[in-house]
């Protein structure tokens, strides 16, 4: 017996972190995507702090007209405008900028250069053909593909564990009703299902999570179905019905903590092919509206403009780390959940 | 002597690589030999290295380091190539395993693989091959050999197998065999006769035979000499006879002394009969083979059984595989639909109790399953698994207070409150077995249902388990339903005795009177084959 008392999940923690790769990918991954979730401190049109004539401005947070510093108009401030950067730089007065100074859909009427512009000291990776930040955009659109693949896992993992659950406990009639249902479910074209919507519709980032998840669950739930079907038999099961347990607490507390293996493992696996969905829908046009900053609608851009290659290439190598991070996270995951390989230190 | 066939010198076996890894010594300068025409026994415990012993033999262990030398007609096995070894493997040196049922290839005719043997060491027609293949069939006593041989394995009965793996070993007439555990996963009747055809064969085929087993009944009746293996070391080599004589390790004595002896206290004469059952039917539905497939056909696994159970009372329900133990005692705790029948507790019919009275009775009638490794859920600690039925059927309880219980309950099963927090794949299965009856005995049940609670412990493990019912029954007057396919448990434990065959209850009766004189021919054939002659100690 070892001194320490180490839970299941704590041991297949510890074959994780023994994973060099896999686990130096996860806290790369969650650290990128934790700068991502502050991109508006990091590419932002607007500065984080204004002083102007003895008064504190947070732009960030209020909106304000701009005769407020000076201008002619009280419409809201272009911060980018040089007359305002002007009244910023006299004496007394300062402006504190993001370190990028766009944001995903900014637009600089000021710009020295035509559109696409390459990269530049003012556009670190140039700009789009519209003229807007291409950094700007592939940090709100890696913010965007990875919240999206986060909400679709989740309500795959759910709806998959729930309904796999249910068939593989109850077995029997209902999951041969079950089966056929997802069938035929599963028998009916996705793509011309979205295509059709996405004419209905306006496309929006709901219509797709709702749409992709309508199909995303069924192959889990045939792995969580058989996972269920194999413990339900195990004794474990039986000693706990044998003490008086309902059927929602065996299935709960017994059987649901020993099937997620599946579960797990797949998770990585999952979210890089929501990504990867979603990429490859807005590339074909049939995804998110073009503000809505995405990688798929970037790379459609780089094909538009091939020889603009900061476009195609920065978008390329953001999708392909990303998908390489998720890949290396799943195999260690794998690796951790593998009972078989040996514990030792 | 003549030469030794095999002679095994200063043998060590150990796995998992010095880098990082501790590496785990399964055996330890292991010496002994094998003459021509030997019957040699190796006994130990699980985890004794027994097996791991006989399988370096072939080189037929993955990723261990094997150091000694291994001497086959005078020549070191270890130092052959791995294409010299396929020459010995199945020619020379052959080998029977634990689980006919996984050892053959499900997806071929056990003839086919056969065949296969003989073809590739000798090189033979494939008529002279089959032909040569259906008499082994028939000598090792399958029936009807020349059908049998295109059968597939999983068409064929348990021992049918067994003696199919048997006709295969002996296919390249091999000079030694290696027989690991062959007759465990069999039925007692049925293990008798493969010792028994074990010995004709090596008596007939002038074989040595290494037979490695757990069990001193087999080696008395079958070697000329054992091995005792404790913890990869081989503590002791004698005669069968001077062995069971005079024992010179302690080890040895406690493994020859652990046959289970009596424990049974005598129940009160006015105890009152908490448990009965009446005309128990179950039956289950198969489909048809024929065409009418919309059809189904019932199949009864429990015939019209009644019983009754009295306070303080051991009932012993022997049965083989497929005798219908287990789902009677299913049927019994409410938790397998009868077809047919009326189960009472305390002079109240099952069947007709609400949801509430149900729960009630489950705290009362609780059972112990045979696997100590599958009835525990691994994924909880050892405070969750024993406290839950606490939580669930005294609610009212404190956090605190159901903790005491749980501690006060592992403590009568012998285990310290230090444990609480531990998982169970920390544990052996001894520990584990009393561990599951902890959880039972936390709801202070008065009646427990134990399905075969010994039969996957080691003999030394399961004489305590068996004494810690024994104590637990004299402290609360516990009632026992004790189902086991080993009639020496059965024995030991129970009052009284019920022998189950094909869902019937052929003879039923006091222990020893129906040990003494069984009077149905199935009840004498099983005691015959368990060779339970004579007085328990």
């Amino acid at each position: 017996m070892t001194p320490i008392s180490l839970s299941p999940r704590r041991r297949a923690w510890q074959r994780f972190r023994r994973h060099r790769l896999g686990y130096w990918s996860l806290i790369l991954f969650v650290g990128l995507f934790a700068l991502s979730l502050c991109a508006e401190l990091l590419c932002n049109d607007k500065p984080l702090v204004v002083r102007y004539q003895g008064q504190w401005y947070f732009p960030l947070v209020q909106t304000y007209p701009e005769t407020v510093f000076g201008g002619d108009f009280p419409t809201p401030a272009d911060y980018l405008d040089p007359f305002l950067r002007q009244r910023f730089a006299e004496p007394g007065n300062f402006a504190l900028y993001p370190p990028n100074h766009y944001s995903f859909n900014t637009l600089n009427y000021f710009a020295p250069s035509p559109n696409p512009a390459p990269p530049s000291v003012e556009n670190w990776l140039g700009t789009d053909d519209r003229g807007r930040d291409v950094l700007a955009r592939l940090i709100y659109g890696f913010r965007l593909s990875v919240v999206f693949g986060l909400v679709l896992t989740v309500i795959g993992v759910v709806i998959g564990v729930i309904t796999g659950a249910l068939m593989g406990y109850f077995g029997g009639r209902f999951d041969l009703v079950s089966q056929r249902l997802i069938e035929i479910w599963s028998s009916m074209p996705e793509l011309y299902l979205i295509i059709i919507f996405a004419s209905i519709f306006d496309p929006s980032l709901w219509l797709l999570v709702v749409l992709l998840s309508a199909f995303g669950w069924m192959g889990l739930s045939d792995y969580v179905r058989a996972e269920f079907y194999r413990n339900r038999t195990l004794e474990y099961v039986r000693a706990a019905r044998a003490l008086g347990l309902g059927n929602r607490q065996i299935m709960g507390r017994h059987i649901l903590p020993n099937s997620m293996t599946p579960v797990i493992t797949f998770l990585p696996f999952r979210m890089s092919a929501s990504i990867l969905a979603l990429t490859s829908l807005d590339f074909l046009g049939l995804g998110v509206p073009p503000t809505v900053p995405s990688l798929g609608e970037l790379l459609a851009q780089g094909k538009g403009n091939l020889d603009a290659w900061w476009i195609s290439l920065s978008t390329f190598a953001v999708l392909v780390i990303t998908l390489l991070l998720l890949t290396f996270m799943g195999e260690a995951l794998r690796d951790a959940l593998d009972t078989r390989k040996a514990d030792a230190p | 002597m003549s030469q030794a066939l095999l002679d095994i010198r200063q043998l060590s076996v150990s796995f998992g690589n010095g880098a990082g890894e501790e590496a785990f010594q399964a055996v330890r300068e292991v010496s002994f030999a094998i003459h021509p025409g030997e019957r040699f026994a190796l006994v130990g415990e699980s985890g004794s290295g027994k097996s791991v012993t006989a399988l370096s033999v072939l080189r037929l262990v993955a990723d261990a380091r094997t150091q000694g030398r291994i001497f086959w007609n005078g020549e070191n096995l270890l130092d052959k190539s791995e294409r010299q070894m396929r020459g010995i493997r199945g020619a020379d040196i052959a080998m029977i395993f634990q689980e006919p049922m996984t050892a053959l290839n499900p997806l071929y005719p056990v003839g086919r693989q056969i065949v296969e043997a003989i073809e590739l060491h000798e090189g033979l027609s494939r008529q002279a091959a089959g032909k040569r293949a259906v008499a082994l069939l028939e000598r090792t006593g399958i029936p009807d050999a020349g059908r049998k041989f295109h059968s597939y394995p999983h068409q064929l009965s348990g021992g049918q197998r067994q003696r199919a793996m048997i006709a295969m070993a002996l296919a390249c007439k091999p000079k030694l065999l290696l027989a690991d555990e062959p007759t465990t996963a069999l039925d007692v009747t049925i293990r008798a006769q493969i010792v028994d055809l074990l010995r004709d064969l090596q008596q007939e085929y002038g074989l040595a035979v290494m037979l490695i087993t757990h069990d001193l009944n087999l080696v008395r009746s079958f070697a000329t000499r054992v091995g005792v293996m404790e913890k990869g070391k081989l503590v002791e080599c004698e005669d069968t006879e001077r062995l069971f004589a005079s024992p010179r390790e302690p080890y040895t004595r406690m493994l020859i002394e652990s046959r289970p002896r009596r424990s049974v206290t005598p129940t009160a004469a006015d105890a009152p009969v908490l448990m009965r059952a009446q005309n128990v039917e179950v039956s289950f539905s198969r489909k048809r083979d024929d065409w009418r497939w919309w059809k189904k056909d019932s199949v009864a696994v429990v015939r019209k059984i009644t019983l009754g159970l009295a306070e303080g009372e051991t009932l012993g329900i022997v049965g083989e595989s497929g005798s219908g133990k287990t789902t009677l005692a299913m049927a019994l705790l409410g938790l397998q639909r009868m077809s047919g029948g009326d189960v009472e507790f305390q002079g109240e019919r099952i069947a007709g109790l609400d949801k509430a009275r149900l729960k009630a009775l489950r705290a009362k009638v609780q059972v112990v399953f045979q696997d100590p490794y599958g009835s525990l859920s691994p994924r909880m600690t050892i405070a969750e698994i024993v406290g839950e039925g606490l939580a669930l059927h005294q609610p009212e309880l404190s956090v605190a207070e159901r903790e005491r219980q749980v501690a006060a309950a592992l403590a009568e099963v012998g285990l310290e409150a230090s444990i609480l927090h531990r998982y169970p794949h920390e544990f052996s299965g001894g520990q584990r077995q009393r561990i599951a009856i902890a959880r039972v005995l936390v709801l202070k049940p008065q009646v427990l249902i134990l399905d075969e609670p010994t039969s996957a412990l080691d003999v030394s493990i399961q004489q305590q388990v068996l004494e810690l019912l024994a104590g637990l029954q004299r402290k609360y007057k516990l009632s026992y339903l004790f189902i086991s396919h080993d009639l020496a448990v059965i024995r030991a434990m129970s009052h009284r005795i019920l022998v189950l065959k094909d869902g019937q209850v052929v003879e039923e009766g006091e222990t020893e009177a129906l040990v003494a004189a069984p009077r149905h021919p199935y009840t004498q054939a099983l005691f015959d084959a368990a060779s339970l002659h004579g007085k328990l100690p």
